[in-house]
């Protein structure tokens, strides 16, 4: 994938050299001897890590690294065996994961919940904070909601056309395609404008089109002063718009930096990359005579 | 056979108390399961704690009929919160087993002797609809004496007036349960139905969502016990498990996730009741049916079981359900 223009990276982060837990100048999330063991196996195990804040932060690591349990234990959907966490410098700890969304920390999830039998513009208008239509005693006079309502959904369907999915607006979520359910969750997770989202394989199942323009649409998110943290396997993805890159394995992390650098370190190469990662896939098993020096 | 008779008896069974207990309590159920999702089998557990409710409070404590619908009302709040607040936490089909068996808790604290004084025990209790003193149900009917009606649908001043009593309750309840559902309230608990999960990761209280709609649906099968009682005397052998079956048939008839068609499948129900009630026996002594008459009227509680396997296996969205929800049955 060759990239006409380049998007504008934030750089200079991060305070001395960028090792893993390295201080960051602006950090949002900060995470202290977070640990999770599932009886005998050690998934997380970070003695620190700081997410800088407004920039797209990657976090990358072979499979069953701890990813998805980190992105759990972050948002309060499960609970570490020890360990101390804060976002914006408050502790979330022990704070019920309904509560770490309101406080604007919002995450998808790597298997997509859309909410089958409820059609995609309900999906979409659900995500929206702050409801007085959602309180019981409101609920039952629409005067109390039916304005806000209204500007709700005028806000998912922009969001809606940007996901290409204005036109499944009145079908239920069930009958959407796994690359289209993977869209409808990151669309509902934006409704909530969060401060900081969390993407867990966002763009898993969609087409590099679609891929292209939600990725500028990403891009434009962190213009609008969101944080973002994803975990991605396509390391097109990564170097294309992340800021910073998180390196797991095993439950630790190995390496973080620039996507430039990072990338090179012989560690990540080891754990994640491989060595031939440069290469064309046909090209290492030998299935496939790459004629060389084309496309590059 | 008496065709006119069983024609007859069976139009009666659009419009009783009974149907309109059942009515109200399906719409509980719709309340818990359609839409909330929350498996509930111990819907007669609620009917009985509002029905006790309310006659205990006339017999034992003298209060005026209103104000004994009202305790009826809150045992039956307080009943979903105990249930509630330690279950709703756990898997959906914990939920279940726990209601079925708190359902059988509550009927056995009606039947045992030991609170024979207040409950009647076995015998249940009567006399709380028309009181000496003058402040029962039935003292302030503003009906008056006669009969009503053709047909039939013919009344006399007292059935009548727990028609009208329970039509009204019924209408509101309607309203109420419609009103939620159209609402943003109501979005969130479908999504609580088809993802807790995804709901929480939104920013929803779910668990709070939850305790609500239990309460809710709670509270109408309360509605339905007291209407119940209203039109007779109470019984703990009334508020056994087959009678939540009965309400889930009803519920599952009209659709699950409907507002009108727990009322219709309330109706369906008895109506079909009625037809075979009269239709078995008659045609057992008329030596159609090769089986006694007392066994030609338990046959119906089979049919009703076939009737219900029949409806879930092939139509799971009952009959006002969208039929786009068939495709997507998980
Ligand atoms: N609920 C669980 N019970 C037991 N083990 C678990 C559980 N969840 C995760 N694990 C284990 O923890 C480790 C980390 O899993 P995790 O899902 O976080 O990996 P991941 O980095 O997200 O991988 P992937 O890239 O494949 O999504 C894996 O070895 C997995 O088997
Ligand atoms: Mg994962």
């Amino acid at each position: 994938m060759s990239n006409n223009e380049k998007p504008q990276k934030t750089t200079d982060l991060h305070i001395g050299d960028a090792v893993p837990g390295c201080k960051k100048k602006d950090p949002m999330l900060v995470i202290d001897h977070v640990k999770k063991t599932f009886g005998g196996l050690t998934a997380v195990d970070v003695e620190h890590l700081e997410i800088p804040s407004g920039v797209i932060t990657a976090l990358i690591g072979p499979n069953g690294a701890g990813k998805t349990t980190l992105f759990n234990l972050l948002t309060g959907f499960d609970t570490p065996d020890t360990g101390a966490w804060s976002f914006m410098g408050t502790s979330l700890s022990g704070v019920p994961s309904f509560k770490v969304a309101q406080m604007g920390q919002v995450r998808t999830f790597q298997l997509t919940k859309a909410l089958s039998l409820l059609t995609v513009i309900e999906n979409m208008k659900l995500g929206a904070k702050g409801q007085s239509g959602e309180s019981i005693f409101r609920a039952l006079f629409p005067g109390f909601w039916k304005k806000q309502d209204e500007d709700i959904e005028v806000k998912a369907m922009e969001l809606l056309k940007r996901f290409k999915l204005d036109t499944k607006k009145d079908d239920f979520a069930a009958s959407l395609s796994g690359g289209q359910r993977k869209l409808l969750e990151m669309a509902r997770a934006l409704m909530t404008d969060p401060t900081l989202v969390m993407l867990d394989e966002p763009m898993a199942g969609v087409n590099p089109a679609l891929t292209q323009s939600l990725l500028d649409h990403v891009i434009s998110l962190k213009g609008e002063g969101m944080t973002v943290l994803f975990v991605e396997h396509d390391m097109h993805m990564v170097r294309h718009i992340a800021d910073w890159v998180v390196v797991m394995a095993e439950g630790k992390v190995v390496a973080e930096g620039p996507p430039e650098t990072v990338m090179k370190e012989q560690a990540v190469i080891d754990a994640y990359l491989g060595a031939h990662q440069e290469t064309d896939l046909g090209e290492v098993t030998g299935r496939i005579n790459i004629i060389k020096g084309e496309d590059k | 056979m008496d065709w006119g008779s069983i024609l007859n008896n069976t139009l009666a069974g659009f419009l009783t108390p009974t149907t309109i207990a059942f009515a109200l309590a399906a719409l509980g159920l719709a309340m818990h399961f359609g839409f909330a999702g929350l498996l509930n089998f111990g819907i007669a557990g609620f009917m009985a704690i509002g029905g006790y409710g309310y006659a205990i409070s006339v017999l034992t404590f003298g209060l005026p009929w209103w104000a004994g619908m009202l305790v009826g009302v809150l045992g039956s709040v307080v009943f979903a919160l105990i249930l509630g607040i330690p279950t709703l936490r756990l898997r959906g089909d914990y939920l279940a087993i726990a209601t079925i068996a708190a359902a059988e808790i509550a009927r056995l604290l009606f039947l045992t002797t030991a609170f024979t004084d207040v409950t009647g025990s076995a015998d249940g209790l009567f006399g709380f609809n028309s009181r000496p003193d003058g402040s029962g149900f039935q003292n302030s009917n503003p009906i008056p004496q006669g009969t009503y009606g053709f047909g039939p649908f013919t009344y006399n001043e007292q059935t009548l007036w727990v028609l009208v009593f329970g039509l009204i309750v019924l209408t509101v309840a309607v309203w109420f349960l419609w009103a939620l559902m159209r609402s943003p309230w109501g979005r969130v608990i479908k999504g609580i139905r088809e993802d807790e999960e995804a709901v929480r990761s939104l920013g929803k209280n779910v668990f709070a969502y939850k305790l609500q709609a239990l309460v809710i649906g709670g509270v109408f099968g309360a509605l339905g016990g007291i209407i119940y009682t209203a039109a007779q005397n109470i019984s703990p052998g009334v508020y056994v498990t087959s009678l939540t079956f009965f309400i889930w048939t009803s519920l599952l008839l009209g659709g699950a996730a409907t507002i009108f068609g727990p009322v219709i499948g309330a109706v369906i129900f008895w109506v079909i009741q009625a037809f075979l009630s009269n239709l078995l026996p008659a045609l057992s002594t008329s030596g159609i049916l090769p089986v006694s008459t007392t066994q030609a009227s338990t046959l119906r509680f089979v049919l009703v079981g076939i009737g219900l396997m029949l409806l879930v296996i092939y139509r799971p969205q009952g009959i006002f359900g969208d039929k786009r929800e068939l495709t997507f049955v998980k």
